[in-house]
């Protein structure tokens, strides 16, 4: 590699700052405004005004920020472990064993995960207000658990797929129920896998939008992206309350991030490649 | 073979025994497995089947808000909406609703064109990122700062950049002496817009997995084809592409699910706007369910067309995944 001219190596160079600049200029610039406690200078630019960090008192204090952000906990937990727990089983049911109905329920598993909330939004909101579940957490994490449970249950069947089946065997030798095997070797073995899969749930249910929209009626139940989309709206512009709520919600997100990012591709495309 | 066995052997088919005895028999030998995912199948049945199942009928409906069972305070009020058979489907289908193909057409450009962003924007990353170089950890973790923001947030903060009025995208175009757009507020721009600010939050998936793939081909046939001569354009034809075959198809796939699906990105930068120009499917039938007066029947046509649609590719998907396991397992 040391042939590379000084010209492909600056063109190269080049290019990646430029890529990271686009990639990073959104974040930084979300930052910078979070920090900004001017109100005029939201909307100026070139203008700083005075730094501080009166946004996040304010956030904090005088808004239902912290309220919406356990809401946001609450549900992505709810349902990351409501998920989890029942795909888990079947997941390690069709990945070591053979079934009169797999076959369909594997098909289930990949179209179900497909579907967008459009699909079932409408029917599930009657269902939901026919139950007397709306505006409650029960009915929103019910309600997530359609985008989690299908493809918990895929991408578990993958790790678990990639686990030899003479675990399974000496499991069994040593006079272990399959469900024994399942939970006292396989879970263990797959904890990489399962920490993925918790992330993935996690983080898609504490940002989900459509149904959070539909099923939380007020204000004190809203999630962070309902919450947060009221600070702007056509009335008003509280991009000081928007842009220091952002930076408080990506600081947590984008540490876990970057610690099972490099599981997470693998867990992604697993499943994917071999069904 | 003979059929006279009445004790069958392993690995010889068994006469088929009454239906009785064949269920008791499926029991026990299945019985652990049932059990194991009868969960799902519970949660399945009653959270994706069952709603299916009503949303089909209510596409079969004249149902809307107004004509829907509800409660105003202790007065219950009966559902009057009636059974209009297949009415919905052909004032979709027949264009007479005014929107469904240009929603659909604008869902295809939509997707096409992020799908086609992501990936070539993230395999030419993944290519220079995949050379020995100084500085090679940081702009990998710089270039996947945006798969760590999530979609919601981001869309709050393109949504200042993209501001009109005083937006620092605006102003950066007044730096080369051009105009301000009106990136959110205009059709072709705001169609735009949403295009952008989901390349920029898809394609470092598409990076990292590329890069993974990357590395999984193997050096000798990179020495093999240079020694032949192959300039770097033919190494790239011949050798980095088939390499990455699985990896692109299964990423490609799965982009086109995500973006074909993506809801917060234009609920949030757009709402669907200016004038639904910018809803895709699954917006367009949240909207038409959830605002102004609710259009339950309207909104459940587009969700079993939608989901229709899922199923057929879905289909095809399969076939593809058969005929690729085929090729690299068989």
């Amino acid at each position: 590699m040391s042939t590379r001219s000084w010209k492909a190596s600056a063109g190269l160079h080049i290019t990646l700052v430029f890529a990271s600049v686009i990639a990073v200029f959104p974040v930084a610039w979300v930052a910078l405004t979070s920090l900004k406690t001017d109100r005029a200078t939201w909307t100026r630019p070139e203008k700083l005004g005075t730094l501080g960090v009166s946004n996040y008192t304010q956030v904090l204090g005088e808004t239902r920020f912290l309220t919406w952000f356990g809401n946001s906990l609450v549900v992505a937990a709810g349902t990351t472990v409501l998920g989890v727990l029942i795909a888990a089983s079947a997941g390690y049911a069709a990945s070591r064993m053979r079934f009169p109905g797999k076959r369909p329920l594997m098909w289930t598993f990949l179209v179900t995960q497909m579907f967008p909330a459009a699909v079932l939004i409408v029917p599930l909101y009657n269902v939901m207000s026919d139950l007397g579940l709306l505006d409650s957490y029960g009915g929103l994490i019910l309600a997530q658990c359609t985008i989690a449970v299908p493809y918990c249950a895929w991408m578990l069947k993958g790790y678990f797929d990639t686990i030899p089946v003479s675990i399974d065997e000496a499991g069994r030798i040593d006079g272990l129920s399959p469900l024994g095997t399942f939970w006292r070797l396989i879970v263990p073995l797959a904890r990489p896998g399962i920490s993925v899969t918790v992330f993935y749930s996690f983080i898609t249910a504490w940002g989900e939008v459509a149904f959070a929209s539909v099923f939380m009626q007020s204000e004190g139940h809203y999630t962070l992206p309902i919450g947060m989309a009221t600070f702007v709206s056509d009335f008003k512009a509280e991009w000081g309350l928007l842009t220091a709520g952002s930076v408080l919600v990506m600081l947590p997100t984008a540490a876990v991030f970057f610690l099972v990012q490099r599981h997470l591709v693998a867990g992604l495309t697993a499943g994917g490649v071999k069904s | 073979m003979t059929t006279s066995t009445t004790r069958p052997q392993a690995g010889v088919a068994p006469p088929v025994p009454p239906p009785r005895r064949r269920v008791r028999g499926l029991l026990t030998r299945h019985w652990y497995a049932w059990a194991m995912v009868t969960p799902v199948v519970v949660v399945i049945g009653a959270l994706v089947m069952f709603p299916l199942v009503k949303g089909i009928y209510l596409s079969l409906t004249d149902a809307t808000e107004m004509n829907s069972g509800r409660t105003i305070g202790v007065n219950e009020i009966p559902a009057t909406y009636s059974f209009v058979g297949f009415e919905n489907y052909i004032d979709v289908l027949s264009g007479s609703d005014g929107a469904f193909y240009s929603r659909l057409l604008w869902t295809v450009q939509w997707t096409v064109a992020c799908v086609t962003l992501h990936f070539t924007i993230g395999l030419g990353l993944a290519l220079l990122l995949n050379r020995a170089m100084r500085l090679r950890g940081l702009y990998r973790m710089l270039l996947i700062l945006p798969w760590a923001v999530p979609p919601f947030v981001a869309a709050f903060g393109w949504r200042l950049i993209l501001n009109e009025q005083g937006g620092v995208a605006n102003s950066v175009l007044g730096l080369f002496g051009i105009d301000a757009v009106n990136w959110l507020g205009e059709p072709l721009a705001a169609k735009i817009s949403v295009i952008m600010v989901n390349v920029w939050l898809g394609v470092p998936f598409m990076m990292v997995a590329l890069l993974g793939g990357l590395q999984t081909v193997s050096k000798d046939l990179y020495e093999a084809a240079e020694m032949d001569g192959a300039t770097a354009w033919q190494q790239f034809r011949a050798v980095t592409l088939p390499g990455l075959r699985p990896v692109s198809g299964t990423v490609i796939l799965l982009g086109t699910i995500w973006t074909f699906n993506q809801f917060p990105v234009i609920a949030l930068l757009t709402g669907g706007g200016p004038g639904g120009s910018t809803n895709i499917l699954v917006t367009e039938a949240y909207e038409r369910a959830f605002q102004g007066i609710r259009d339950y029947s309207g909104a459940a046509t587009y969700g079993a067309l939608i989901a229709s649609m899922l199923v057929v590719f879905a289909f095809f998907y399969k076939r593809w995944l058969a005929k690729q396991s085929e090729e690299v397992f068989g």
